[in-house]
Parts: structure tokens; sequence; C-alpha cells
């Protein structure tokens, strides 16, 4: 109970200080628009390759963009606890009440609402550009659902990381090195059956790969409904293993001081 | 008979790369009084506040605060305890109330207590104008006054300060030490107050130990301390370094302590306006000239001098050890 407490009393100081920068959501978005935009109509005549399913490429795009957007500003979510780390913020909450999971979880809460919002204007747009969703709303909502459990996971491991390293520089430079290969190893941009073999294997390993497949069914139906609920659950195991991975990182930052 | 609200008994830390923090470093505070950690950088004062309020762990050693272990009851701990780290820790992106709210709900205050909480220390810190401002446009003594409100919210019964005063202006300064005076005063809270300024431990502190290289080399009440170094300090500059000089020095009477550094020449006497005349007829004896002599009561610079071996501005030069 006070963990939950505690969790809304710092999830509500977070979303705070977006709420006093709501065009940081704006400039987030940049990214995304332009892969869904320019990269959708430059690979338009992807969409005519058999192996996609959709309708059109941009169709087929959306969904993937929504879910390498949740993971990729998920990684940054590190950052602003660099900067409490450095400010001396988090001593001052480790040496008072708080519960601990709270500490990190309030981090994760406001990356996830973040992401919700995020991913309605995307999606937007996506529909503006020409795209439809033929599961309807509720097609979309298993979308956004799905771009939470992508994004929490992330966020998670971000905030591990940063508590282990404590360097801006390094968070930075380990992000840049991973987004694109989970994103190109996974079915975001192409069909999953247009993949080199090798590469279609290995991406059956990729957390990105889970929830670009899950996001893609819900929205759009391919796959069917038990797809989304298998890579959930696989989702979900690794927020789980990524909680327990921050839990110690907390554990091992609070042993070195 | 009287209570300890912190007692620290042989605390050992060590970090990585061999340092030693705190080498068997042991205190007692007597409740809602204020005691000083004096020392220079690096002593080990912040770590040993780190251990004292749950925030790290000691190698060996143990402490308790407010009759609670530190490392077997931190939770009982971090509920009895304020405190006002080195490096501040107010949330620069809210405001003054924001943060004062967040600390007084994570405690578990009712919000009808709180509010009315908030405005008093608001007002109390002088910062009733700048309550729904953002910190990050806080001055440096505005965002000190809010780091202490931080830490009071909760109405600890054990407030520890890390260098409070580090950074502030002169004037800024004495204004923290009368808001420091009062809380041992008025509101009985036991402070632990840690600082490397001399006249800081000098005028607030009750009680104070002397801390050097990890550990108490000296405790008691900045006047008994002053005390036990009986006489004047003497203090000669001169215009070249000496050898051999302090051999004819030592056998004047009523000279004691004597120590050579460079250009520097200490001793204490128990009259030291006497005591001059002779010590510059030995000098020149010597033929060592003198550049300035200087005679004052004993401070806490020389009590550090006595207990440490160095003067407090040799130790605090020598950081090689994170504070």
């Amino acid at each position: 109970m006070t963990a939950l407490r505690h969790t809304g009393y710092m999830t509500t100081t977070h979303l705070r200080q977006l709420w006093r920068q709501p065009w940081w959501i704006a400039v987030t978005l940049v990214q995304p628009v332009i892969w869904l935009l320019l990269f959708g109509a430059l690979f338009e005549s992807v969409g005519d390759l058999p192996g996609f399913g959709s309708d059109s490429y941009i169709q087929f795009l959306a969904p993937g963009i929504v879910i390498m957007t949740a993971f990729i500003s998920a990684g940054w979510t590190g950052m602003g606890l660099l900067e409490d780390l450095d400010r001396g913020v988090t001593d001052r909450l480790l040496a008072s009440p708080i519960s601990r999971p709270a500490l990190l979880a309030g981090r994760v809460a406001q990356q996830s609402i973040t992401m919700v919002i995020q991913s309605l204007i995307m999606v937007g747009i996506a529909l503006l550009a020409g795209a439809s969703f033929p599961n309807g709303p509720l097609g979309v909502a298993g979308l956004i659902g799905i771009a939470v459990l992508i994004s929490a996971p992330f966020a998670t491991l971000s905030l591990a990381f940063a508590l282990v390293t404590r360097k801006e520089e390094t968070l930075i430079a380990t992000l840049t090195f991973l987004q694109l290969p989970l994103s190109f190893l996974s079915s975001t941009l192409i069909a999953a059956a247009l993949m080199p073999s090798w590469m279609e294997k290995v991406a059956n390993y990729n957390p990105v790969e889970w929830a670009v497949e899950a996001g893609r069914a819900a929205a759009l139906g391919e796959g069917g409904f038990d797809v989304v609920v298998s890579r959930a659950g696989l989702l979900a195991a690794f927020l789980a293993l990524s909680a327990w991975v921050a839990l110690r990182a907390l554990e091992s930052y609070q042993r070195s001081l | 008979m009287t209570t300890n609200a912190i007692e620290a008994e042989g605390l050992v830390k060590h970090y990585p790369g061999d340092v030693t923090a705190l080498d068997g470093l042991s205190f007692a505070v007597e409740e809602g009084t204020v005691f000083g950690l004096l020392g220079p950088n690096g002593a080990g004062k912040s770590t040993a506040v780190r251990i004292a309020t749950t925030l790290a762990r000691a190698d060996s050693g143990s402490a308790r605060v407010a009759g609670h272990d530190v490392s077997t009851e931190a939770a009982e701990v971090r509920h009895v305890i304020g405190v006002v780290a080195q490096r501040g820790g107010a949330d620069r992106e809210a405001t003054a109330r924001e943060n004062l709210r967040l600390s007084g709900r994570l405690h578990g205050i009712p919000w009808r207590e709180l509010d009315p909480r908030i405005d008093q220390l608001l007002e109390r810190f002088g910062l009733g104008d700048s309550a729904d401002r953002i910190v990050r446009g806080f001055s440096g003594g505005m965002e000190r006054r809010l780091d202490v409100a931080l830490a009071l919210v909760h109405r600890p019964r054990v407030l520890f300060l890390d260098e409070p005063t580090t950074g502030l202006d002169p004037e800024v300064r004495a204004d923290m030490w009368h808001e420091i005076e009062g809380l041992g005063r008025d509101e009985g809270i036991t402070v632990l107050l840690t600082t490397h300024y001399l006249e800081e431990a000098d005028r607030l502190a009750a009680a104070l130990a002397i801390v050097d290289r990890g550990r108490v080399v000296a405790t008691g009440s900045p006047d008994e301390l002053k005390r036990e170094l009986r006489g004047d300090a003497v203090h000669v500059e001169l215009e070249s370094e000496m050898n051999g000089a302090r051999a004819g020095l030592d056998r004047l009477a009523g000279l004691r302590d004597i120590s050579v550094d460079g250009r520097t020449l200490r001793a204490r006497a128990d009259d030291g306006a006497r005591a001059v005349p002779a010590v510059l007829a030995a000098l020149d004896s010597h033929g060592v000239a003198v550049a300035s002599v200087t005679v004052a009561r004993p401070s806490l610079d020389d009590v550090y001098l006595r207990y440490a071996g160095r003067t407090f501005g040799e130790a605090d030069k020598d950081t090689g050890v994170a504070a």
C-alpha cells in the first residue's frame, strides 16, 4: 500500500515537471513523425511486395513506429535520474521513509503515461496520412497497451543502468548503440517473411519484435488475438525481470555510498 | 541521567582504491544539543553522516540514532531524522511548496496538518513570497534555507546538517547560524553539524569532536578543548627558513609545544606577552630574522594542531580523500 501511495506521489512530481514543459512531447515526436511520413512515403511501394498483409505500407508501418518510439524514448528515462543523483535529490529521498521501489516506479509510470499521449498523437498522424486501423479503437487501445508494456521494461532498465554507471555519456552511448540494431532486428520496418532467415531467428528473442508483433496484431488484426496475449505475457515477464535488475541496481548504488 | 540521541561506535568504512574514510570513528551526542563534527575536507565527516542517516553502511562498527540501530532498524531511523546534505537535494524543477509537500507526504503527514505546517516553515525561513516559485530560480541562500525547511517538515528528533554553510556568503552564513542556534534552543532538536569552519563549530556546537583521517582525535566543548591548551599561542613569522634555532628555544622557560613549519614557528606560553622578548632574543642570537609576531588566546585551530599534528589549513589542502 505504502509503495503504491509513494509511487503515486513520485509520478505526480515527475508528471508535473512534464506538464511545465509540454513542448517536450512535441520535440520527442519529431523523429517518429519523420519516420512515419518520410519513410512511409519513400518505401510506399514496398507494401506491394508479397508478405505484407496490410493494404498500404504506412498502415503496416504505423504500429511499428509506435513501438519503436516507445522503446527508444523509454531508454532516456535514466537521464532524469542521473540529474537527481547528481543534485543529491536521490540521496535525500533515500534517507527518507520512501518505499524503495516507488523511487524508481514513479519515473517508469511517468514515462508510461507520456507514452500513451505520444502514441495517441502518432495514431492520429497515421490516420491523417492514410493509414487505417481495422480493429478500431479497441485495437488501437491494445496497441497502446503493448507500447506501454515495451516502454516500461526499457525505462526500468535505463534507470538501473543510470544507477550503476552514473554517467550521462555512458547512457547516451549505450542507447545510441542499441537503438538501431534492436529496431532493425525486428519487423518494425519490413515484414518478417522478407527478413533473412538468420535475422528472423534472432528477432524471435528481441523484446521489440514481441511488441511489434503484438501491437500489429492488436491494431491491424494480423496474426490473431493469441499473438497479442502470448507476446504480452513475454513482455510482462521481461518487465518483471527488469524490475528485479533495477532494485538490485538501487541496492548496489547504496552499497557504493 | 542524560540520554544520547546519537551513538557511533568504532565506525570503519573503506572505499575502493584503498581509501579509508573512517578508521574507528566513535562519538556520542547528548539529546537536545548541537554537536559539531569538525575536521578538514576528507576527514570522513560526510561519510559518518551518510552512515548515521542510513544512506551508507559501515564496514564495521555500529551507530544508533534516537535509540534505533542504523543498519537493522533503518526504517525507524528514517522516520525520526531530518537530513541536509552537502549537495542540498531539493527538486529544482518544482516549487518550494511542492518540495515540502512531497517530503511531508512521504513521511505520512496528513494533508490537514501538512499545509499549515508548510506555511509556517515557509514563513520562518523567509520563503513565504517565493513559496510557489520554481526552485531553479532561487539564490544559494534561499535554496539552502529550503533544504533546512525540507528536513524539518516532519518534526524530526535528530537533524543532520552536513556542511550547511559551505559556499554561502558571509551574510547568509550568519543568518543560517542564527537559525541553527534556534533549532537546538527552541525546539529541543538534537543537531549533528559537520563543518570545516572553526568559527562555526566554536559558535554553534555545545560539544564537538575533532575528526582527522577518519578518527576522532579530541572531544569536548569548544571551551574545554581550548582550556586544555593552557596559555596563549605564540606565532612567529620568520624572514627565512629556520634550522638549528629550535635547540635554543627549547630551553626557554614558559614556552611549550614548539613546532616549526617552514617559515612559521608556533609555540605556547603561559603568558604570551611576557614570552615574546625572550623568544625574539633567542632567535636573534641564532641569527634568525623575524618578520612578525602574534600572540593570541587559544583558538580551535590551535586545538586542531595539537591533536591532529598539523594545522587546519594544511589538512584542508590535503584533499586526497573524498569529503
